[in-house]
This record gives C-alpha cells, sequence and structure tokens, in this order.
C-alpha cells in the first residue's frame, strides 16, 4: 500500500515544485529525492517494517513478488531519472509535471503488480495508461510526437473498450470481479449449461488481446513504432522499460491462474503470438535505419521471449521475468541515454563513435551485448531463464529452436550499432557529456556484468 | 589450483592490457604474460594424474566453477599456451593502432580458449566457449582486412546460431540429469532415449561442427581467415578450430555414445566431402593466406572423420594431430604474414625466386610445408597415419577416398612452395630481405617441435592416453 499512496502524494508534490521554483535542476533534485524515498518505503513495506494498513475489501493483494517487482520498477526509474533527467528538462518547460506525470504511471505500477481484481487490474492500466498519453505528447511543437500521441490514445482507448468488454463478460459469467473465481468459481465448461463458459472464454480472449496490445505483443504491435519513434526519447525509454514491465507483470498475474480455462487452446494461442511477436519484431528490426526506431521493434522482439514466462508458468518462468526486467530495463536505460546525447539517431551518426567518445561507445556495446543475450551480460541469464523454464515446463523444442534463431537474428541489428561505432570511421556529433553521466553510465554497465556473472545477487534480493 | 591460474593469468592480463599506455609497453607486457602462462601450464602438463579446481558459483542453478585437466585438457591448454607467446613474438615488429586494446583482446581470447578446454562443468564451458568468440570477433572486425566487417559478422552470426543450439542442448541436458546439475560427470550419466539422443547429437553437433569447420558449415571459414589480422587467423586456425574437436570427444561421444555410432557414417561421409573439395578448391588459390585456409579444412576434416571411428588408434591419432595442427599452421601463417609485409602482396602468381634473397625463410618454409603435407618425420606424420589406420579399419573405401586428400596436399603445398621461393625474382621480389630475428626465433622454436614429435611422439600419446583411454573403457 506504501508504494500507491507515496506515488500519489509525491506526484502531486512535484506538480506543485513547479509552482514555487523554475529552476529546472531543483526540480529534478527533487524528483530523485521524491523517488529514493518512494523506494525507501516501498523497501520497507517488502520488508514488513513498515506499511500503511487500508482495507481494500481484498481488491489489492500485497506479496512479496508484486513488492519486489515494484521495488525493482522505481529503482528503474530512479536510474532512469538519474541518467536522463537533463533529458527531460530539454523538452519544455512543464519539467515539474513531466516528473509528475512519471509519478503516477509509479501508482499505475503499484497497483498492478498488487491487483487481486478486475476492476484494479482495469485502474492500474488506465491510471499507467494515461499519463503517457500526455508524455508521448509532450513535445508539443513536434507533429511526431503529436502524431504519436494521438494514435498512442486512440489505440489505448479502442483498447481499454475491448478490455472492459472482456471484464464485463467475466462478470456476467462469475459474478464477480475478483481473481480467484475467473478460473474456479464459474461452472466448469463440460457441464452442459454452455453459456456462462462460453462468456468466460470469451471475456479472457478478449482480456489477452487487450494484454497482448499494452505489452505491445503481435498481432497488436503495430502502435509500438510509431509511437516509440513519436516519442521523445527520454519517454521512450521509460515506456518500453518500466512500463512494459509492469503490464507484463500484470499480464502473467492474469493468465497465471486463469489459463487453464482455455485449455489446450491456450498453449497454441500463445505459441502463435510468441512466434508472431518474435517474428515481427525481428524482421522488421532488421531493415530499420534509424536507430531508434530499431529499438522500438527490438523492444517487440523482447516482448516475444518475455512471453516464455507466460507459456511457462513455473517457478524459472517467475525468475526469469525479474531478471529479464532487471536485464532489459537496465541495457535499454543505458542505451537510450547514449542515444540522446548522439544528434543523429541512424545507424550512421554511430560512426566513429568509439574513438570519439570511447566511454559511451564501450557502455553501449554491453547494453547492446546484454540486449543481445551474449554470457557474462545480464541479458544471457534473462534469456537461458526463458528458455530453461520452457525446457523445463515440457513445452515443445521447436518453439525453443526458433525463438534462438530469432535471437541470432537479433544479434544482427544490434551488432550493426557496434560495428558502426568501433569499425567505421566517422566524427558523430555528440551533445555536452559529463563526468558523472558517464560515471552513471559506466556504473550501469558494471551492473549488468555483475548480474551477468551472478545473477543470484537479483534472485536472493527477491528470496531474502 | 594451476587450472585456474591458466584461465586467470590470461584473463587479468588481458583487462591491465587496456589501461596501459599505447604503444611498445602492451606488447613486451603480453608477451611477458603468456609466457608466465606457458610456465604455468608446463607445471600443468608435468603434474601427474587429474588437476582440477571446484568452488561454488550459481547454487541454485547446480552449476559450480569446476575446472579439470585430463590429458587432452592438458595438451590443449599447452598448445594454447605455447601458440600465443609465439604469435606475440612473431608479430613483434608489426604495428597495430590501439595496440593496447589489440593486445588486451587477444589474451581475453587466450582466457576464453582456456576456459573451454578445461571447465567441466557445462554451463561454465558455454561461457567460455562465448567468451573466446567476442573477442576475436572484435580483433578481426578492427584491424582485419577491407572486407572485414561483413565478413568476421558472417562468422559471428554462424557461431552464434551454433552456440545456441548448444545452449538448448545443454539446458535439455541439465534438465534430465539426476541431481539437476551441470557438472559433467552428471552430463554424463544421464538417460535418453534414441530419439532424444539424436536430437541432442544434432543440437551439439552442429555448434561443434561450425567451430571445427566441417562441411558443409565452413563457408565462413575462409573469408574470415583471410580478412583477419595475421595474429588472430593464428588463433582461429591454430586454436579455436580444435575447441570444436575437443569439444566432440568431451562432450558429444561420452554423452551419446549411440547417436554418434549412428551418425557416424554420415559425419565421416561430409567430412571426407569436405576434405577432398577443399583440397580442390587449395590447388587453385593463387592467394597464400586463402590456400591455407583451405588446407586447414581439409586437414580438420580429416580429424573428425577420425573421431567418429570409434578406434582407439584414430583417436591418438587425433590427439596428436591437435597438437601437430596447431603448431605447423601457425608456423604457415608466420611466414605468410612475414611476405605480405615485407612485400606487401600474398598473390603466389606475384611472387617467386625468395629463396635467393631469402635463404633462411626459403627453408623455413619448406619445413613448414612438407609437415602439412604429413611427411615421416615431422609431427603430422604420425598424426596423420594413425587417423588413416583408424579409417581404413572403419571402412576402405572410404579411407582410400580420404587419402586422395594427401595426394591433393601435396600438389597445392609444393605448388605454393614452387611459385613463391624458386623460379625468377620480378620487382616486387626484389625488395625482399631475410626474415628478422624474432620470426626466425618463433619459426626455430616451431620447427623443433615439428622435429621432436615427428621423430619421438610418445611424450603426447603418454600424456593424453588417459583420456582416450577414458573414452573407449567407458563403452
Amino acid at each position: 500500500m506504501n508504494a500507491i499512496i507515496f506515488s500519489a502524494i509525491l506526484g502531486v508534490v512535484m506538480m506543485f515544485t513547479g509552482i514555487f521554483t523554475d529552476k529546472k535542476p531543483v526540480i529534478t533534485l527533487t524528483a530523485i529525492i521524491s523517488l529514493i524515498v518512494l523506494l525507501t518505503v516501498n523497501l520497507l513495506n517488502s520488508y514488513g517494517l513498515f506499511s500503511i494498513q487500508i482495507d481494500t475489501k481484498d481488491l489489492l493483494h500485497f506479496n512479496k513478488l508484486g513488492l519486489f517487482f515494484n521495488t525493482l520498477m522505481i529503482a528503474a526509474t530512479l536510474i532512469f531519472v538519474l541518467l536522463s533527467g537533463s533529458e527531460i528538462e530539454k523538452i519544455s518547460n512543464k519539467t515539474a509535471d513531466f516528473y509528475a506525470l512519471i509519478f503516477f504511471v509509479l501508482c499505475g505500477t503499484a497497483i498492478l503488480t498488487s491487483y487481486n481484481g478486475m476492476l484494479m487490474l482495469f485502474l492500474g492500466i488506465e491510471i499507467l495508461s494515461i499519463p503517457l498519453y500526455i508524455l508521448t505528447g509532450s513535445d508539443k511543437h513536434n507533429l511526431k510526437s503529436n502524431e504519436a500521441s494521438l494514435k498512442y490514445f486512440l489505440m489505448g482507448s479502442f483498447t481499454t473498450g475491448i478490455m472492459l468488454m472482456g471484464i464485463a463478460l467475466l462478470y456476467g459469467a462469475t459474478g464477480t470481479f475478483g481473481m480467484a473465481s475467473v478460473g474456479t468459481g464459474a461452472l466448469p465448461p463440460s457441464s452442459g449449461v454452455q453459456g456462462p463458459a462460453f462468456l468466460q472464454v470469451a471475456g479472457l480472449l478478449l482480456l489477452f488481446a487487450a494484454m497482448c496490445f499494452k505489452v505491445s505483443a503481435a498481432p497488436f504491435h503495430f502502435w509500438t513504432p510509431d509511437v516509440y519513434d513519436g516519442a521523445p526519447s527520454v519517454f521512450t525509454s521509460f515506456m518500453a522499460t518500466i512500463v512494459k514491465a509492469a503490464g507484463f507483470f500484470a499480464f502473467i498475474k492474469l493468465f497465471a491462474s486463469n489459463a487453464s480455462l482455455l485449455g489446450p487452446t491456450w498453449n497454441i494461442l500463445l505459441s502463435f503470438v510468441i512466434i508472431a511477436t518474435l517474428l515481427a519484431g525481428n524482421i522488421t528490426a532488421v531493415f530499420q535505419r534509424s536507430i531508434k526506431r530499431m529499438l522500438a521493434y527490438s523492444s517487440i522482439a523482447q516482448v516475444g521471449f518475455m512471453l516464455f514466462a507466460l507459456y511457462s508458468n513455473n517457478d524459472l518462468g517467475t525468475e526469469g521475468i525479474l531478471l529479464y526486467t532487471v536485464a532489459y530495463s537496465l541495457a535499454t536505460i543505458g542505451f537510450f541515454a547514449i542515444l540522446m546525447k548522439v544528434k543523429d539517431y541512424t545507424f550512421d551518426g554511430f560512426n566513429g563513435l568509439g574513438t570519439t567518445q570511447p566511454v559511451l561507445a564501450f557502455v553501449a556495446t554491453i547494453c547492446l551485448l546484454s540486449l543481445a543475450g551474449i554470457p557474462l551480460t545480464a541479458g544471457f541469464f534473462a534469456k537461458y531463464y526463458m528458455l530453461a523454464s520452457v525446457v523445463k515446463a515440457g513445452g515443445p523444442l521447436w518453439m525453443v529452436i526458433v525463438a534462438v534463431l530469432f535471437a541470432a537474428v537479433s544479434a544482427y541489428y544490434y551488432f550493426k550499432v557496434i560495428q558502426a561505432m568501433y569499425f567505421k570511421e566517422g566524427q558523430p556529433e555528440t551533445t555536452e557529456i559529463t563526468g558523472g553521466f558517464k560515471f552513471g553510465l559506466l556504473l550501469v554497465a558494471a551492473a549488468i556484468v555483475l548480474v551477468g556473472v551472478l545473477p543470484s545477487i537479483v534472485l536472493n534480493c527477491f528470496y531474502f | 589450483m594451476i587450472t585456474l591460474l591458466l584461465i586467470l593469468t590470461p584473463l587479468v592480463a588481458g583487462l591491465i592490457a587496456f589501461v596501459l599506455k599505447q604503444g611498445n609497453s602492451a606488447k613486451t607486457f603480453a608477451l611477458l604474460a603468456s609466457i608466465a602462462t606457458l610456465a604455468i601450464a608446463l607445471v600443468a602438463v608435468f603434474t601427474t594424474g587429474e588437476i582440477g579446481y571446484d568452488a561454488a558459483w550459481l547454487n541454485n542453478l547446480g552449476s559450480r566453477i569446476t575446472l579439470k585437466a585430463d590429458g587432452m585438457a592438458k595438451m590443449l591448454s599447452l598448445l594454447t599456451a605455447v601458440s600465443f607467446p609465439l604469435i606475440f613474438t612473431a608479430v613483434y615488429n608489426n604495428e597495430y593502432k590501439n595496440a593496447a586494446s589489440f593486445y588486451g583482446l587477444m589474451l581475453l581470447s587466450q582466457a576464453g580458449l582456456m576456459g573451454v578446454f578445461l571447465a567441466s562443468d557445462a554451463l561454465l564451458f558455454y561461457f567460455f566457449w562465448e567468451l573466446a568468440l567476442i573477442p576475436v570477433y572484435f580483433l578481426c572486425s578492427i584491424w582485419g582486412g577491407e572486407k572485414r566487417i561483413a565478413v568476421t559478422f558472417k562468422f559471428f552470426v554462424y557461431t552464434f546460431i551454433g552456440s545456441l543450439l548448444m545452449l538448448i542442448g545443454l539446458l535439455f541436458m541439465y534438465f534430465n540429469t539426476a541431481d539437476q546439475s551441470f557438472s559433467l560427470q552428471s552430463f554424463y550419466a544421464v538417460k535418453l532415449t534414441a530419439q532424444q539422443e539424436t536430437i541432442m547429437f544434432w543440437l551439439f553437433f552442429i555448434a561443434f561442427a561450425i567451430k571445427m569447420p566441417i562441411f558443409p558449415f565452413h563457408t565462413w571459414q575462409p573469408d574470415a581467415y583471410e580478412q583477419s589480422p595475421t595474429a588472430t587467423t593464428m588463433v582461429m586456425s591454430g586454436i579455436m578450430v580444435k575447441m570444436g574437436v575437443f569439444a566432440v570427444i568431451r562432450w558429444i561421444l561420452p554423452m551419446f555414445p549411440n547417436a554418434a555410432a549412428q551418425s557416424a557414417n554420415l559425419v565421416i561421409i561430409l567430412s571426407i566431402i569436405g576434405m577432398i573439395y577443399a583440397s580442390l578448391i587449395a590447388i587453385r588459390q593463387d592467394d597464400i593466406k586463402r590456400m591455407i585456409a583451405y588446407s586447414s579444412i581439409a586437414h580438420i576434416g580429416l580429424m573428425s572423420a577420425a573421431m567418429f571411428t570409434n578406434n582407439q588408434t584414430a583417436m591418438d591419432g587425433v590427439m596428436i594431430q591437435m597438437f601437430s595442427h596447431g603448431v605447423n599452421v601457425i608456423g604457415l601463417w608466420i611466414i605468410a604474414d612475414l611476405i605480405e609485409k615485407q612485400l606487401g602482396t600474398r598473390n603466389m602468381s606475384q611472387l617467386g625466386g625468395l629463396a635467393q634473397k631469402a635463404p633462411v625463410m626459403a627453408i623455413l618454409l619448406v619445413i613448414m610445408a612438407l609437415a602439412n603435407v604429413a611427411l615421416p618425420l615431422t609431427n603430422a606424420f604420425i598424426g596423420e597415419f594413425l587417423m588413416f589406420n583408424g579409417l581404413f579399419q572403419y571402412n576402405m573405401v572410404m579411407a582410400a577416398i580420404a587419402g586422395i586428400s594427401i595426394i591433393l596436399a601435396a600438389v597445392y603445398t609444393l605448388n605454393m612452395v614452387q611459385r613463391v621461393i624458386y623460379g625468377e625474382l620480378n620487382v616486387i621480389t626484389e625488395k625482399a630481405t631475410d626474415i628478422p630475428l624474432n620470426v626466425k626465433l618463433a619459426l626455430v622454436i616451431i620447427t623443433l617441435l615439428v622435429l621432436v614429435f615427428g621423430v619421438f611422439p610418445q611424450p603426447l600419446l603418454n600424456l593424453t592416453g588417459d583420456s582416450v583411454s577414458a573414452l573407449f573403457v567407458k563403452k
């Protein structure tokens, strides 16, 4: 409960800082302090030292996994603000509002990690999404940003409708918004009464489609490239990591207990979505000329891998999704922070970065190796756990083989950046880079390698 | 502890090399570090019995840092340890831009190679397998030839796909172990159904076949060898290809004996096709580096065919040949590099008459060439003889066809010798001078290795004897 209450309060606090000061660094500093406060209260909650209790009539249910995941999200946001806070300041003079919106998004993630009923799921998704529509369009004099925002808003609202429809059907079938009742309380499909079972299946399928949209899994991924490309890079980084991971967590939580209702169809449906996501993301990413757009498609491809956790639905899958979130967030936030410093977002814009900015290029390389899943980086263990969980769950070997072949394809476009940085000549233009920024980047790289050698660090935190 | 030092010395030295000042300090440092590694490897070789190291790593995954050095691992660590000082000596005069990074990456790749040979834990093995690849990828792409980016990327993607397939295999095996562990012993003990065994065999084999490379997975190899800086080519062809051979012997043969026996015919036929095919192409090459590259495919083909004959004599031959081929091919590359550095060309059609200008080089080249043809008294003869012996027992026709490759090897190698060092001097070769001291030193050491093991191979056979007999006792 701590995180929900504090993120909402701190969001309001952030709004008011905008009234009292115009100094952007002060606002950023306030945001950083607020995030640390938020992180602390959430940690206190996780270890049961201090928690605000409110009777939510079991609409929210706080468990260790959810709280830990929330910690990861807040920590990722903190790293994100530390590295890219200066970029948020550059967008316009509404800095305080942007930070406020980020806190509201975190409120949404806190609800999504603890929801225990359809109603809260819906609220969480909406609290998460609405600030994002605004953040996407925050660069209001840029047409692409406007377009992205409108597109995201229209598509997002439409999906919200689908989701509500799904929830309504489930409610009609079971008579409750509760989670447990979705799968168990209803009449079994074999009872001869076709009505409720059919409603349930239809409701679940609609929910599935809506959640696929939120995490940008194929074939509901079409909004992603345009929105990620059009939004200011700094918010793309935020959306592609923290927001997506939170959506994912909700997705898995929702279907971990209910998937059985769909019977064997579920595995077929999910394998189709996984393969389609891997295919759409990877193959399209290969052909991009803008690195930002490539990252948008590659984030779709990464979703394909994350969906394995949903497929396997076992302990390795849970650990895997935690590791994946850490690995993917670190690498993406780190790489986006570097991308924003380079003026030209095309692959050619990175030519020769290894010579002109060795630190940036080095950290970018570590991030890209991690995204590609090369051993000794966090990304390897993320992928490893995903594959292991499917093999353990007895999933079809062909699907795993297809997945690793796509992982090899992903190496192609990630390595294209490395090739540009180190093997090609050029004088890339960069904005001013401070020593502190470089230091922060090196810490991110060190964290990626550390998790890559000892993934138990992350998992021990979870089990502690 | 010794085994751990074998990996840590190059690893730490490699990391230190990165922060050294550019220029001479890095190469001297790298040379000294590699000599230190050699000293440790010699200690390891002369320690009798199996040596090892074991420490906790990923407890909840059942993976430990387990290193074990039996005879085969000792032999290959020795090869790795011998090769690097030789390479560093031979290229001592070459100027590399960002020399510190160059030598740092070279040492890192050495650490990866040592790890591959010593790891006795599947996940650790996988880590080192990749650790050996990544530095080489950067080495080739930064310091390589004109077409380096595309070519090394092809090499990278090939091996990366192979590694990932192997990773699936590792995972599958892991979940079938009795104690949920990645240790080599648990993997050996896994019982699979015939069908599972066949699938696993191919998942692992493709990874290793790409590395060796075996026909039809070889297409990355000639381009990569040609475009890489020669120092890296030496690492790749001298040692890295042995990773594939080694891995088949260490992992595939004991884990999947039935599938290996079933697929033996197919693998041997593929290997022999590769041998003949590569030899024929080698004859047509004008570029010395490409010729050596194809000749290397042919030699590896013989090794891979011999491995699958399930014959102890042949396996002894493979062991010797892994070492001999590593040393010999590095010798050939050193001379090719020398010629290119001095004369600016590697094309045989533009060379000729070097014997008049560089008599010492000519003599050494002839010795290397004869070793490449596997003439008696050279180290390669013993290995090839034993391997053909085994292949002959397996299938006479196959042995006969494979035997053609010996004749072809003589054709392309001696043709190269003839065109490079004999004949008339021309405008280009006029400029040639004899070899510098450091290269001479490296080549003389290689020559000694060629001749000593050619006459007296027993120490090598004794060293690897335990690994070979362990392989055959198990069945």
